[in-house]
């Protein structure tokens, strides 16, 4: 039986992480095993000052465990694909590995007050989109979906903190859950 | 709606490349990628995508500029995002000028992305259902082009529009100049085969041989004069409509090499020992009475049978008195852009003319009298005197004569005829003026062998 991974980075503050490793765990049947990644300072763009997503996702593919089905990592640093000046996530669509960088669901990234309730349900919403991708599910019409695409924050805080009745259904028709 | 747009990223750095097109995957598109301008081109002879994300800087000797014209020299449709690194006025004003829909700054706002595409789509997503409202709106128009308001040539239409799509054959009789071609072509227009070839043949212009090199094509040297090989009608309207037109006028050699294309949609060209097989819908048309030229041996029953899958009778102009003002102001309208003349109506003197007149020559001979009328006329009017030749032309009316040796049940067969034919084929009118019941008027129909 394969197993869905959550791994961390070493800065993550592991409340964060517990909080995000539970809500993965209750939508997609957990439990969910965890790991740890130490640094992504490899993945280190100087010119950008920001991390690329893409070295983390081949990062976390050289590093899968051989009990693992999915594994999606979580950071706080800051990640870009090259075409774009960011991005909240990436995942391999349908794929195994994923990422989610907590940097820019912090509401002191855009100058104010921090508000760990808002960044908590963030992180978690995110969670779940970067793993609905790797069950193959792409962006969804609904906004309130956590499949619907959020470029911005207060896309996110649009969303609700699950996936709607047709990605839910969407994923049933998956394998089921972790074991993929 | 997402997946029937497919984008194609463009570049030579493959990180680039690929991230973007991960990006878009995950937002539902089909998206593939190509590394260089040749390869780009190359990939949009093989498909049609909707959006191109192109490099601007790209070696080997075609740049994102010379890629975006190519494509859109095979897909001048197709959206065009150029994309750069190295923002300069004048590569921005050369990208808009050469027909670039959008110009971006790598890198560039995921929201900005996100909007570019989400309005290219929702523009393409109008374009789309737009086509696909004119192509309803044209199949709507072909087929009122039959201009009517007849009931019985309404229950034609109608009919015209279910069948459009199906393979069975159509019989289409009618007196000359009743429309029988407008119709098959109404049949053609309405259906799945719309943007397939039609092709019209009139049987009874050709002698036999080249009759039957014109409708199945023949092999070179087949016969004096055969210099090549030709394909024939048949091979022509292949996944279309072959229309023929006399089709009682044929041959019984022709009838039988018609029957089997009919039942095996195969045939062998003039000369030729190699089957050629076609799909075919065929729609047939006669002026005269083919069941009648069936009893008499003149045509072969079983051919007859194979034709007669769908059977439309047009009723003659005479029998749908209603439709020549409407008629009329159609071809007045028509004819005045295609002459040049400011027509705009016809008087109730001119119309009156127009309906007591038997018109035997049908739409046609109505149309050629319109025509004659606006040639000649000099106002914006056509009036009674525009029409003047067709008192000339018209037959005197017959006097009434009973012809030597007609029968009581003669007598009958033709009475109940013309009142079929002035009620245009009601039965309960018909009783009504006859004076006789529906079911009297059945068992009549059925003894004489009337047609309906």
């Amino acid at each position: 039986m394969k197993h869905l991974y959550v791994a961390a980075t070493e800065e993550v503050e592991r409340e964060a992480l517990a909080a995000v490793t539970a809500r993965v765990a209750a939508e997609f049947g957990g439990p969910v095993r965890s790991m740890e990644l130490g640094s992504v300072d490899f993945a280190f763009d100087p010119g950008r000052r920001q991390y690329g997503s893409i070295p983390v996702l081949d990062m976390l593919l050289q590093r899968f465990p051989a009990d693992a089905g999915k594994l999606l990592a979580v950071t706080e640093r800051d990640l870009f694909i090259p075409v774009l000046t960011f991005v909240f996530g990436q995942a391999q669509l349908g794929g195994r590995v994923g990422v989610v960088s907590f940097a820019r669901l912090r509401q002191e990234f855009y100058g104010l007050a921090a508000n760990r309730e808002i960044f908590m349900e963030r992180a978690c919403k995110e969670a779940l989109h970067e793993t609905g991708h790797m069950f193959g599910l792409v962006h969804c019409a609904e906004r309130r979906c956590a499949m619907s695409l959020a470029t911005t924050v207060r896309q996110i805080d649009l969303k609700e903190d699950a996936f709607c009745a047709a990605c839910r259904a969407r994923l049933q028709r998956h394998s089921g859950g972790t074991q993929v | 709606m997402k997946t029937h747009w497919q984008i194609l990223v463009v570049d030579d750095e493959e990180v680039m490349c690929e991230s973007l097109a991960a990006w878009l995957r995950e937002d539902g598109y089909v998206v593939d990628t190509a590394s260089s301008g040749r390869d780009a081109v190359a990939k949009a002879r093989l498909r049609d995508y909707a959006i191109y994300f192109v490099d601007l800087k790209m070696p080997g000797g075609m740049d994102g500029i010379e890629t975006m014209m190519q494509v859109r020299r095979l897909h001048p449709e197709a959206s065009i995002i150029i994309i750069t690194a190295y923002a300069t006025v004048d590569t921005a004003i050369t990208a808009m000028k050469e027909g670039a829909q959008e110009y971006i700054v790598k890198p560039c706002n995921p929201e900005e992305i996100s909007l570019l595409v989400n309005r290219i789509v929702k523009v393409k997503n109008l374009q789309r259902e737009n086509a696909i409202l004119r192509k309803k709106l044209t199949r709507q128009y072909v087929v009122h082009d039959v201009v009517s308001k007849n009931p019985r040539m309404q229950e034609i239409m109608a009919l015209c529009g279910e069948i459009a799509s199906l393979r069975s054959t159509v019989l289409i009789q009618g007196e000359s100049g009743t429309g029988k071609e407008l119709v098959a072509r109404a049949i053609h227009n309405a259906g799945d085969r719309a943007s397939k070839p039609f092709v019209a043949v009139s049987c009874a212009a050709l002698a036999e041989t080249l009759l039957e090199s014109e409708l199945f094509g023949h092999e070179k040297g087949s016969f004096t004069g055969a210099n090549q090989q030709k394909r024939g009608k048949f091979e022509m309207a292949d996944t279309g409509t072959i229309f023929l037109d006399e089709i009682g006028d044929i041959s019984p050699k022709l009838q039988v090499d018609l029957l089997r294309v009919l039942q095996d949609r195969a045939f062998y060209r003039v000369g030729g020992s190699e089957e050629v097989r076609v799909d075919v819908r065929v729609v047939a048309a006669t002026h005269v009475n083919l069941q009648q030229a069936v009893a008499e041996g003149k045509f072969r029953d079983d051919l007859y049978y194979r034709l007669n899958v769908i059977e439309i009778r047009i009723p003659p102009l005479r029998a749908r008195r209603e439709d020549i003002p409407l008629l009329a102001d159609h071809f007045v309208e028509r004819l005045s852009h295609e002459l040049g003349k400011e027509v705009g109506e016809v008087s109730e003197g001119a119309l009156r003319l127009l309906l007591d007149h038997n018109w035997p020559g049908n739409v046609r001979e109505l149309e050629n009298a319109v025509e004659r009328a606006m040639v000649t006329c000099r106002g914006p009017v056509l009036t009674e005197n525009d029409f003047a030749f067709l008192a000339q032309t018209a037959a005197p009316a017959p006097a009434w004569g009973i012809p030597a040796g007609m029968t009581m049940q003669d007598m009958e067969r033709v009475l109940i005829i013309a009142t079929l034919e002035r009620t245009q084929g009601n039965i309960k009118e018909a009783a009504s003026v006859l004076g006789i019941d529906r079911s009297t008027l059945y068992e009549k129909i059925k003894k004489y062998d009337i047609p309906r």
